[in-house]
């Protein structure tokens, strides 16, 4: 059963093409990351299934209705935590979520802020205005207030980004409780570990298209081997190394400072990995960068 | 994979439950902000209303067409009341939720389209400005007004009147690129709209070429309207009526049409 459906859809901004010829199916019931480095189509995505942006070609298709012309039907049932933090700041906690409640024409609208309140963990904060809130609460309640309608599909869409550490943390806990209840999940993030962290599935895309799809470990597997070699070295003696290890098969790529040897334990052909090379296990960090070409955050 | 069913429900357009919803965000936001503005669109009438009412009434005009001057502005002064709670709000205020705030990427996620949205907007803004609008005429029974049962209509009249400016200001924050470019809106529509209103002197004391403008000013119409409904009304004033109404109706699809090309990619 899939949530969400796309086929061949391509949608252009004047000579840009953001999405080019996406096939996307998200089953329900899963957390799908959509990972990507930025500019690769995951915001015009999320808003071509939002109904705010119109597909050039292709067919869409959200929990069984057809975009654009049962987009509203379709809205109903998924809820939306934007990227950006757009809460009404002046108006307390709780009447932020009573007006979605009531968009989402939830019938006990009390109920439903409750509810929300309990999941953002503010009970104690409902009458204090959002601009008195820490930046953590009100990512908390960003979040609560997409999901104040209990909607089976929910679209976070780059659900951390510019956050600090701690909470990230939090939110990536609000989203676990989310998977658990069985709620499924679109995510869009330019974030490897947060992807690997919360995502069943991940499809990498990158200049507007899914290039690889699968289990974090699988893609790994597929893409990058058991592990990877870090070579520290001058600048001149890398470009060497990585000739060399590139002329014998393996795959190398860019590392900060260094260079990563993805896949370095099927290093053969005359090619010995340096012995004061660092090898850690392969990740999707090694992945993402090998497939698009761009360095990970 | 086969795609779940789809639920039952169809959703229509212009649903009230969106519009009520929309609106209940405004109005949870107004709570936040009313003495602000209530301030303003309270005083600023009520200045232009002493100054040209008591000022030119004391020393140049004793009165125009057989009515007090103060009174004649007075009843004029709804107008002013109006244009400045609707046309304005509606272009900052939808500018602001837009650009600034991203508010409408919000509302437009949940099953609320644009016509239901820019209804909403509207609505609200209308009904304000249909309060805001009395203000003068109430002030000006203190200078010797007498209340009369068609000035009943004055709040239905700001209201439609409201509802076409409010659609004006939400097309401009539409179609303008940038904030500072409402300093051409303002320059070019609402003073002379505002002007040759017919609010301070009658209209037709001006040139023919400009009455002919004023005559298709809706601010004109609805000034005649509640100087009709004070001192009495004339046949023509259901054309004038009919007028306002066509005004609301059509910068309301203006404004709905062009706000779907702004907020839809």
């Amino acid at each position: 059963m899939a949530a969400i459906e796309l086929n061949g859809v391509v949608k252009s901004f004047g000579p840009i093409t953001a999405v080019n010829g996406l096939d996307l199916d998200v089953p329900e019931g899963i957390c799908l990351g959509l990972l990507g480095p930025n500019g690769a189509g995951k915001s015009t995505t999320m808003r071509l299934l939002t109904g705010q942006a119109i597909a050039d070609e292709g067919t869409l298709r959200v929990l069984g209705h057809e975009l654009p012309r049962q987009s509203k039907e379709a809205r109903a049932l998924m809820g939306v935590v934007p990227q950006l933090d757009n809460l009404d700041v002046d108006v307390t906690v709780e009447d932020n979520l009573a007006v979605y409640a009531r968009l989402y024409r939830v019938a006990d609208v009390g109920a439903a802020v409750d509810k929300a309140l309990d999941i953002a963990r503010l009970q104690d904060r409902r009458k204090d205005e959002v601009d008195k809130l820490s930046g953590g609460m009100r990512r908390r309640l960003l979040l609560a207030r997409g999901l104040v309608h209990e909607p089976r599909l929910v679209l976070l869409d780059e659900p951390t980004v510019g956050l600090d550490p701690q909470i990230r943390t939090e939110l990536w806990t609000l989203i676990d409780q989310l998977r658990s209840r069985g709620t499924t999940i679109l995510m869009s993030t330019h974030y490897i570990e947060e992807a690997e962290r919360l995502a069943d599935e991940v499809a990498v895309m990158h200049q507007g298209r899914i290039i690889s799809r699968g289990r974090p470990a699988d893609l790994i597997a597929e893409h990058a081997g058991r592990q990877t070699a870090e070579i520290y070295a001058p600048p001149d003696r890398l470009a060497e190394l990585r000739a060399e290890a590139e002329s014998s098969g393996l795959r190398v790529r860019p590392a900060g400072p260094a260079i990563a040897i993805v896949g370095s334990e099927r290093a053969s052909n005359g090619f010995a990995v340096p012995a004061d090379a660092v090898t850690r296990a392969a990740t999707l960090e090694d992945v993402f960068v090998l497939l698009t070409g761009e360095e990970a955050e | 994979m086969n795609a779940v069913p789809a639920p039952a429900r169809t959703m229509r357009r212009l649903e009230p439950a969106a519009i009520a919803g929309v609106m209940s965000r405004e109005v949870a936001n107004f709570r936040t902000y009313w003495k602000g503005t209530t301030f303003s669109s309270v005083l600023e009438p009520l200045v232009y209303l002493l100054a040209f009412g008591l000022g030119l009434g004391a020393t140049l005009v004793d009165d125009v067409e057989g009515v007090p001057y103060i009174q004649f502005v007075g009843t004029g002064m709804v107008a002013t009341a109006v244009i400045f709670s609707s046309a304005l709000p509606s272009m900052f205020g939808t500018f602001v939720k837009h650009r600034f705030q991203n508010t409408y990427e919000a509302i437009l996620a949940a099953p609320v389209d644009v016509e239901e949205l820019v209804s909403a907007e509207m609505l609200w803004i209308a009904i304000r400005s249909s309060v805001y609008g009395c203000v003068p005429l109430i002030v000006t029974f203190f200078w010797g007004l007498d209340p009369a049962p068609g000035m009943l209509l004055v709040p239905l009249f700001a209201f439609i009147t409201a509802l076409g400016f409010s659609g004006f200001g939400i097309t401009m924050a539409a179609v303008v690129a940038k904030i500072d470019q409402f300093n051409y809106v303002t320059a070019l529509f609402i003073t002379p709209l505002f002007l040759v209103a017919g609010t301070f002197f009658p209209i037709s004391g001006l040139p023919e070429g400009v009455q002919v403008i004023a005559n298709v000013n809706p601010l004109h119409q609805l000034v005649e309207l509640v100087r009709g409904g004070a001192f009495g009304f004339e046949p023509w004033d259901l054309a004038r009526f009919a007028f306002l109404v066509a005004f609301a109706f059509i910068t309301w699809r203006v404004a709905i049409n062009r706000m779907q090309a702004r907020l839809i990619d």
